[in-house]
């Protein structure tokens, strides 16, 4: 019973990181169609972001305002990623819409210099980021079952995240202007929307929820210029395995694979569950060649 | 009619796009040799029926027998395209990074298999067809062009002669002279005389001058369904067609010639 | 079209192939031992860079995978290396990790015929399963490519993780012999290098047909609107599934080379970078030209070893550079840079250049 709540509990924090990360990539893939392999990265500067509002902090405020950084850590790690992201699509990403591939070949020479950038910066060993101390601890569900804060965080962050996506996507007017112009550019573009400024908000978007999964990601163990690398495929197949274009979709597509992988993982052993998550995606997409939620269209190519 | 003349049959054809019904019982029967129009407003499911035709679109139920015998709705498109149904989408679609010479020698009718391509050797027979064709949609001076740099019209003929050199016994085109100037929209009219002498072809057309210039069968589509089968005279005549469709004879023309 | 013209440019064209063809093997005359082991290994490279131009230059399919087929083959000489190496004895790494017995599948491979067929056939047999189980789907594009990149991730981690088996992340190494001839001597390396060159001279002319045949016009029929080559009456997914088959076939085959040159084989020269290298390979020499795509291999492998030896960091910075110079400037690579050039004394319009171009 116990064993069965925490494997469930780190199945579900696992699938929670997974969506903070799919949920950048939704966008820039889902929405926009363009294959950002310096995602990974873009998550890498959230982590080294919240690294340097850390070590701020405790250089120069006083230590009793330290277990505050982290709040702050979040904005900055967004607004940072949001930057790079937004220079990013200004000088490369806006000459490669309509070419999948080759944005996937471009970015992955991007985050390549990020990475050594990075190295060169701060140096190839993993560096610690001290969580605030309100965060340290558990909750007590029962005998042996012990729910960390951390994890819990990341959850409800990811949650928050989520719900704020949602209502700016769906609710808003700038959302409104992101899907017209996702779904039908030209006749956007006539109506008046300015579809250079979408394509960049959007993408910029998409990176700033790179930063803030960075962030969180400092929570769980240290970081270092590689950091993104380890999540960046997984949370491709999270999209791959939700489908494209719809947010839902990649909701349970983290779930999915979260939640099998923790599982496969007790059960054998974690190269063996790697590989039996992947077989079932790829049966599952014998079933569903499109992915969890998949839009029809008439077009013929 | 008996069923050795009739070449294919849509029974009872009903297509559904998540919940929306595209295509409600549509009955179709074409002879052998029948060039036959297939009209209606926007919206009427005409380049739906095709689809389930050639296999692009698979029904929620009925049937599509060809020759009779062969179930279409149950195989892949390609199995249907070798077993002789061809199909014309309405944008232009050819291979643009090969040459016309190209797009015609992999069009030809042939083994499809991987070995038989692998080997295969062009004749001289195979030429003399080419060549033909070539001449016969009016390109044989730019046999060596990549189909890219063909201009709106001659890619349509360049389809059109690749779906010849095709043989199939059923032609399925949809709006051949859309965007078509007067003079390409006169030889296309030509083109599909001389290709209806030899098969059966389904044409789905919105320039109704275009198919009066064909003494032919025209079915009326709409909203999903059968509305009237006849000459285009009697066609015309129908009060419900003349409702749905001629009423509205005039803004049909004007979209016509505004995209041509 | 048909006719072939003995314009001056065609046999200006042929005695380059054929000086370079002699100059590559006569390469032993005035390289030093070490550079011509250098020159071996990029010559493996190009084959696989060849098999990688089939599926992505001309069937526009991207696999980044690649370097998992190239890794399987790798892996098969090098059991065979091993077991050579080790006589009578089980292979050191396995009685560090407590194996007693060699496992059964290590048997075979005492062969080496077996192993050379296997490091064909097993990188054939993946991409078999894994293209019938995506190409069928109409699993292509984007999808195709991620599903590839995890193929590698996991290959990997089972390599890493099968220490006893495998030889975890340190891979195969210690080989003494081939066929009873000790590998590092000068003489054994020239006949390794004679062989990778007639190989690599042998899978040019291969692609070369396939390229050519009606099958490589359907293939970039395929490229250009899969959808449309399906109406015609072809079936993409078989030949998708036959150009991934090749494809890895040949990376298998780069692999085995490579080991016997190189001596080691480890599962982060599978990983994710190298795999994508690869394709930078094809990019910056060309995709869609035979010719470029293994000129590629050799040369940018050839700037890597001299370049990055001394500046390991500025070599990641130039490389990341370079994929996004040649992606976003150079889509045809260093070939469609030279089609650019205006050669002199041609008399064809400028559409007929562009067309034998792709068909070169």
């Amino acid at each position: 019973m116990e064993i069965t709540i925490i494997q469930l509990f780190n199945g579900l924090s696992v699938s929670s990181i997974l969506l903070l990360i799919a949920l950048g990539l939704a966008i820039t893939f889902g929405l926009m169609n363009v294959i950002n392999m310096a995602h990974g990265e873009l998550i890498m500067i959230g982590a080294y972001s919240t690294y340097l509002t850390q070590t701020i902090f405790s250089s120069y405020l006083p230590s009793s305002m330290f277990n505050a950084y982290f709040i702050l850590a979040i904005p900055i790690s967004f607004m940072i990623a949001f930057a790079f992201g937004l220079l990013l699509e200004g000088t490369l990403i806006r000459f490669l819409y309509g070419r999948p591939l080759d944005s996937l070949l471009a970015t992955w020479g991007i985050a390549l210099m990020l990475q050594q950038l990075a190295r060169t910066i701060f140096g190839a060993p993993n560096v610690a980021v001290k969580s605030p101390a309100w965060l340290d601890g558990g909750l007590k569900l029962m005998d042996g079952v012990v729910l960390p804060y951390k994890r819990l965080f990341i959850i409800g962050l990811v949650a928050l995240t989520l719900i704020i996506m949602f209502f700016y996507i769906y609710r808003s007017n700038a959302g409104r202007r992101m899907r017209a112009v996702m779904q039908n550019r030209d006749m956007a573009a006539c109506l008046g929307i300015s579809t250079r400024r979408v394509d960049a908000m959007t993408f910029a978007i998409g990176s700033g929820i790179a930063g803030i999964a960075g962030c969180a990601l400092t929570l769980i163990g240290p970081i270092g210029p590689a950091l993104g690398t380890y999540y960046i495929v997984d949370a491709f197949m999270v999209v791959v395995l939700g489908g494209v274009g719809k947010l839902i979709g990649t909701i349970f597509g983290a779930l999915g694979i979260g939640l099998t992988n923790t599982m496969f993982e007790y059960w054998t052993t974690a190269s063996l569950g790697k590989v039996l998550v992947f077989l079932c995606i790829v049966a599952f997409l014998q079933w569903r060649p499109k992915g969890l939620v998949a839009m029809k269209t008439r077009a013929l190519d | 009619m008996s069923s050795k003349s009739v070449i294919l049959q849509c029974k009872e054809v009903s297509v559904e796009f998540d919940g929306f019904k595209a295509v409600t019982g549509m009955n179709l029967e074409l002879a052998r040799g029948e060039l036959r129009f297939l009209i209606g407003p926007n919206g009427a499911g005409k380049t739906t029926v095709l689809d389930v035709i050639c296999g692009k679109v698979k029904p929620v139920s009925g049937k599509v027998l060809f020759q009779g015998k062969t179930e279409l709705t149950r195989r892949k498109e390609h199995q249907i395209a070798e077993l002789g149904v061809g199909r014309k989408f309405q944008a232009p679609s050819i291979f643009p990074s090969l040459t016309v010479m190209e797009n015609l020698e992999i069009s030809m009718r042939q083994q499809r298999g991987l070995l038989a391509a692998l080997r295969a050797r062009m004749t001289r027979e195979d030429e003399q067809r080419l060549k033909d064709q070539l001449q016969m949609i009016g390109l044989e001076r730019k046999g060596a062009w990549r189909a890219g740099g063909l201009s709106h019209g001659e890619k349509q003929w360049l389809e059109i002669g690749m779906l010849l050199l095709q043989e199939p016994q059923v032609l399925l085109l949809d709006e051949p002279v859309a965007g078509m100037t007067d003079k390409e929209t006169h030889k296309t009219g030509e083109l599909l005389r001389q290709i209806a002498a030899k098969r059966s072809v389904v044409v789905v057309e919105h320039d109704m001058e275009f198919v009066r210039n064909f003494a032919s069968k025209v079915t009326v589509m709409h909203e999903g369904r059968l509305l009237r089968e006849g000459t285009m005279e009697e066609v015309q005549r129908d009060a419900r067609v003349a409702e749905v469709y001629l009423g509205k004879r005039r803004v049909e023309l004007d979209v016509s010639r505004s995209t041509a | 079209m048909r006719e072939r013209s003995w314009t001056a440019q065609r046999i200006y064209m042929l005695i380059g192939y054929a000086a370079a063809a002699a100059a590559l093997f006569c390469a032993p005359l005035y390289l030093s031992d070490f550079r011509l082991n250098l020159l071996a290994k990029f010559l493996a490279f190009a084959i696989v860079a060849l098999g990688l131009d089939l599926i992505w230059g001309y069937t526009g399919i991207l696999s980044l995978g690649h370097g998992v087929f190239f890794g399987l083959g790798a892996y098969a000489m090098a059991m065979y290396l091993k077991l050579e190496a080790s006589g009578d004895k089980l292979p050191d790494f396995m009685g560090w990790s407590g194996l007693a017995n060699l496992p059964w599948f290590w048997k075979p491979f005492e062969s080496f015929w077996f192993a050379a067929a296997a490091g064909i056939a097993i990188p054939a047999l993946l991409a078999l399963v894994l293209g019938f189980f995506t190409f069928r789907n109409r699993i292509k594009g984007v999808y195709f490519t991620i599903l590839t990149q995890a193929l590698v991730i996991i290959t990997t981690t089972l390599f890493i993780g099968q220490q006893a088996l495998t030889g975890g992340t340190n891979g195969l190494t210690g080989f003494t012999t081939v066929l009873g001839y000790p590998i590092g001597s000068p003489d054994t390396k020239r006949m390794l290098f004679w062989v990778t060159g007639a190989v690599l001279l042998a899978v040019y002319l291969m692609c070369r047909y396939i390229v050519g045949s009606r099958l490589g016009k359907v293939l970039r029929a395929i490229r250009d609107g899969e959808n449309r080559a399906r109406f015609i009456g072809y079936n993409p997914a078989s030949y998708q599934i036959f150009v991934f088959v090749v494809s890895a076939a040949l990376a298998g085959i780069g692999g085995m080379l490579f080991v016997l040159h190189v001596g080691i084989i480890s599962p982060s020269m599978m990983a994710i970078v190298p795999s994508i290298e690869m394709v930078l390979w094809v990019a910056i020499g060309g995709r869609g030209t035979l010719i470029g795509a293994a000129a590629g291999a050799v040369l940018l492998n050839y700037a890597k070893s001299s370049f990055s030896e001394s500046y390991p960091d500025a070599w990641l910075f130039f490389l990341g550079g370079l994929f996004v110079v040649v992606v976003v400037f150079l889509p045809k690579g260093a070939v469609g840079l030279l089609g650019k050039i205006k050669w002199p004394k041609r008399r064809r319009t400028g559409h007929e250049q562009q067309v034998r171009h792709s068909a070169v």
